[in-house]
């Protein structure tokens, strides 16, 4: 009798700490990235290391914002083509599709998740950059070229969870419209879109964590010179590809100085995570891993 | 505008058909048991992948060995054990963010805690359990919704016989959500098997034949990457990406197969 | 001599008191029914018999309630002993995804036999008390869950049966099934009623007489009457019973 007690007692306990697990290494995590980064803050300075235009580690140059910019503006050049595709691409899977073509949209938007951002950087290098290039001139590496591929790369993403989104909204409101004689499109427009809307925007928000996370599939293709692009046909550099490309040989306050952009990269992120929270879209997105 | 609909969904169609047919065509013809048995000459320019693969088995059984308990335990907690308090929201928001962290941040971290803090120095072992970090939270999540679409029925079944809470959970509860459980289990780890950034400096990118999980190595996306940003061999890089691509096809595939017969089986249909 | 005997029993979910002042007691060896409308609290009284209410937040209980002469919610009391002693039978079917043979044997399994000749044996008569045996002989490895509602019902009952209750609840068993499978049903607990005490829920005014020993009437949460079934329907005494057996409402 009392030895069931005990080991309810201890399963509990014993699942409690799995449970908290993420918490603890969440504390972790950010206590080793701070640790590691802080440095660069104090000997740089916090506003000269954001806001300042030099990258040149042989210099002792560590300004990040061209970086800033380049992963801001491939997030964005991206999510102008992906948001209207997946979009026009969920309200064609929840409410317009027949049921045999939904059954072959469903496992391609798994599998298009599925696919290792490698797989993809590569395909982007060997197709797109050449594409690019004879196409629109410049080398072809460029922040367009990391758009594109950014932008097939986010589409499961935004439109499993916008999906999820319009399917969600209550059949009354579908039923209603239509027995007022409006037409299809007419309800989609005025009755299920606005009502999926919070849930639409946490789908993009969430598209746009896994764009500015992206690390090799963008390094790959977008030439990762520190600059301001002044056109798409420029390369840039992403926050992410920094960290990528030099970790491998930096020492010192080059090391810090990589960390400090885990730390930027690890703040846009956590904002973004909140912003996704307000809009309190409870649905998990079930393909590709978790929120972001 | 039904046409503009119509047209959104079979651009994304012809999307996956064209990266995944042009991997395939490329990579196909450079596949054959000795690229798949063979360790690689000249930094990979010629020879095979088997080290590769070798250490794409290792990461992600350390990944899975590690991930899936206790993604499966903190599901278990929350959808049976835990009210909805303070502590669980801290949890699922946890969850969220270990969900949301960069797959490179995760990288640095491997380094600095893993591979230098604990003294682990390169080795798979260390790259596992970085990637077993990054696939809890999809086993975490996928779990605790198929643990609570469980009826109550069947709970309230197995107590009325006398059966302990614990008991019930994992004679009853666990094995009805076994489905969902594995699917989520299996999301994880091809999260893990495709992951490059987080492990690149983890594993120490060795091209030897890993003997134990605490050599380094070098999994296949890692070499794949190396293979096309230096310039090694297009052609052995096609090869890595379609066995890649593949093994992501067939684990779907069979995942899916195993789960609907047990399925099948259990609803005795 | 009496089974259960239960003494000024209140409930309450929170706030709501769904219980009030219920006396009862239930002899052993027969068949007790519950009647009473839909909300009485019919099922929240037999559910605080086996203490399957003490999982729902919120649950508050006082007075007493005996079994076999013990106080069921003395903290010394463990509700696995007491679940072993007091089964039940909802109102859904629900057998549990596994295959028959193992719906059956998974009581005595939590309860640690082992011996597999003697799982065999209490599964297979456990089976034939259910008037299942038959039916299900040749497939006992295959899933519960493709069973027809009928035999799920039995199953559970078969399975309840097998972990050796001296009571068992029944919480509107047929509720769920055509009317063959329910007198199938009927005529088990006829035989079951030799061994066990049986108290049943039941909408059905019928059932009551053609199964039961002693009828109680639930109303708004209180036992307006409790008598022999014979008597509770053909002399009712009080107002109330007779409006709601002649059906006058509820
Ligand atoms: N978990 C709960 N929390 C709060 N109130 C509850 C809970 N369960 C039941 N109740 C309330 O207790 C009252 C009695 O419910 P109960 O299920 O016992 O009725 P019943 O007589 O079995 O009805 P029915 O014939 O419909 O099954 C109802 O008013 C119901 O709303
Ligand atoms: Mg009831």
């Amino acid at each position: 009798m009392s030895s069931n007690k005990l080991e309810e007692y201890l399963v509990e306990k014993g699942l409690f700490l799995t449970a908290i697990f993420s918490i603890i290494i969440i504390l972790i995590i950010i206590a080793f990235i701070f640790r590691e980064g802080f440095p660069i803050f104090q000997e740089y300075g916090v506003l000269n290391f954001i806001f300042g235009m030099n990258w040149a580690p042989s210099d002792e140059q560590y300004g990040v914002f061209t970086m800033i910019v380049g992963s801001l503006c491939i997030t964005g050049l991206s999510l102008l083509m992906a948001v209207p595709l997946s979009i026009l691409c969920a309200i064609f899977m929840a409410e317009i599709a027949p049921k045999t073509f939904r059954k072959i949209l469903k496992p391609t938007i798994e599998t298009l998740a599925g696919i290792p951002s490698v797989v993809y950087g590569f395909f982007g290098l060997i197709v797109l950059v050449p594409l690019v290039r004879v196409q629109f001139g410049g080398t072809g590496f460029s922040m367009l070229t990391a758009s594109i591929i950014l932008t097939i790369m986010i589409l499961p993403t935004i439109i499993s969870v916008s999906e999820d989104a319009l399917r969600s909204v209550p059949h009354e409101y579908k039923e209603a419209s239509l027995a007022l004689g409006a037409t299809q499109w007419q309800t989609i427009k005025n009755v299920i879109f606005p009502a999926a809307i919070p849930g639409v925007i946490t789908a993009i928000i969430l598209g746009m964590g896994r764009a500015v996370g992206e690390t090799l599939a963008v390094i790959m293709v977008a030439g990762n010179v520190t600059q301001i692009p002044n056109s798409i046909l420029d390369p840039v550099r992403a926050l992410t590809s920094n960290i990528a490309l030099e970790m491998g040989y930096a020492t010192g306050v080059h090391y810090n100085a990589l960390f400090g952009t885990a730390i930027v990269l690890f703040i846009m992120i956590m904002v973004l995570l909140v912003i996704a929270n307000y809009f309190h879209y409870k649905k998990k997105v079930v393909i590709g891993g978790g929120y972001l | 505008m039904q046409t503009v609909f119509w047209a959104s969904g079979i651009i994304t169609v012809i999307i996956l058909l064209v990266i995944i047919g042009y991997i395939l065509i490329k990579g196909l013809p450079a596949i054959n048991l000795e690229f798949l048995l063979a360790e690689p000459i000249d930094s990979g320019e010629s020879g095979g992948i088997a080290p590769m693969i070798v250490s794409s088995i290792y990461v992600t059984l350390v990944a899975g060995i590690v991930a899936a308990p206790l993604g499966v335990g903190a599901a278990v907690y929350l959808a049976e054990y835990a009210g909805e308090n303070k502590v669980v929201k801290l949890i699922r928001f946890g969850a969220e963010t270990l969900a949301s962290i960069p797959s490179i941040v995760f990288g640095l971290f491997g380094l600095s805690f893993f591979v230098i803090f604990l003294g682990m120095g390169w080795s798979l072992f260390a790259g596992g359990l970085v990637l077993a970090l990054m696939a809890l939270p999809t086993i975490f999540q996928v779990a605790e919704v198929s643990i609570e679409a469980v009826p109550r029925s069947y709970r309230e079944g197995s107590l009325a016989l006398g059966a302990t809470k614990w008991e019930t959970i994992y004679r009853v509860v666990l094995p009805a959500a076994i489905p969902g459980i594995t699917t989520g289990v299996i999301l994880g780890l091809a999260r893990a098997i495709s992951e490059a950034a987080a492990i690149m400096f983890v594993v120490g990118s060795a091209l030897s034949m890993p003997i134990s999980i605490f050599d380094p190595g070098r999994p296949l996306p890692l070499h794949l990457y190396v293979l096309a940003t230096e310039g090694i061999s297009m052609e052995n890089a096609f090869g890595t990406a379609a066995v890649m691509v593949i093994l992501i096809l067939i684990i779907t595939v069979v995942t899916n197969t195993l789960v609907e017969r047990y399925q099948k089986k259990m609803m005795g249909r | 001599m009496n089974r259960i005997e239960v003494e000024d029993l209140n409930v309450c979910f929170d706030d709501a008191h769904i219980l009030k002042d219920i006396n009862i007691k239930i002899p052993k060896n027969t068949v007790t029914a519950l009647i009473g409308p839909s909300g009485c609290g019919k099922s929240t009284f037999i559910r605080t018999l086996n203490r399957m209410n003490d999982v729902i937040s919120g649950f508050k209980h006082t007075g007493m309630i005996y079994l076999d002469g013990e106080d069921i919610y003395d903290p010394k009391i463990d509700v696995v002993d007491l679940r072993k002693k007091v089964g039940m039978v909802f109102q859904k079917p629900n057998p549990f995804p596994k295959s028959i043979f193992d719906n059956v044997a998974y009581g005595m399994k939590v309860h640690g036999i082992s011996d597999k000749d003697v799982i065999q044996e209490r599964v297979e008569e456990s089976l034939k008390s259910a008037a299942l045996w038959d039916e299900v002989k040749d497939k006992l490895d295959k899933s519960a869950m493709g069973l027809s509602g009928g035999q799920q019902q039995r199953l559970c009952i078969a399975r309840t049966i097998a972990i050796e209750p001296e009571v068992i609840l029944m919480d509107e068993p047929c509720s769920a099934l055509d009317p063959i499978s329910t007198t199938k049903i009927e005529d088990l607990i006829h035989k079951l009623k030799d061994d066990f005490t049986i108290i049943i829920v039941t909408h059905n005014m019928q059932q009551a007489t053609r199964v039961s020993k002693y009828t109680s009437f639930f109303l708004h949460g209180e036992i307006v009457e409790s008598n022999l079934t014979e008597r509770l329907f053909l002399e009712p005494e009080d107002k109330r019973t007779e409006d709601y057996i002649t059906g006058r409402f509820g």
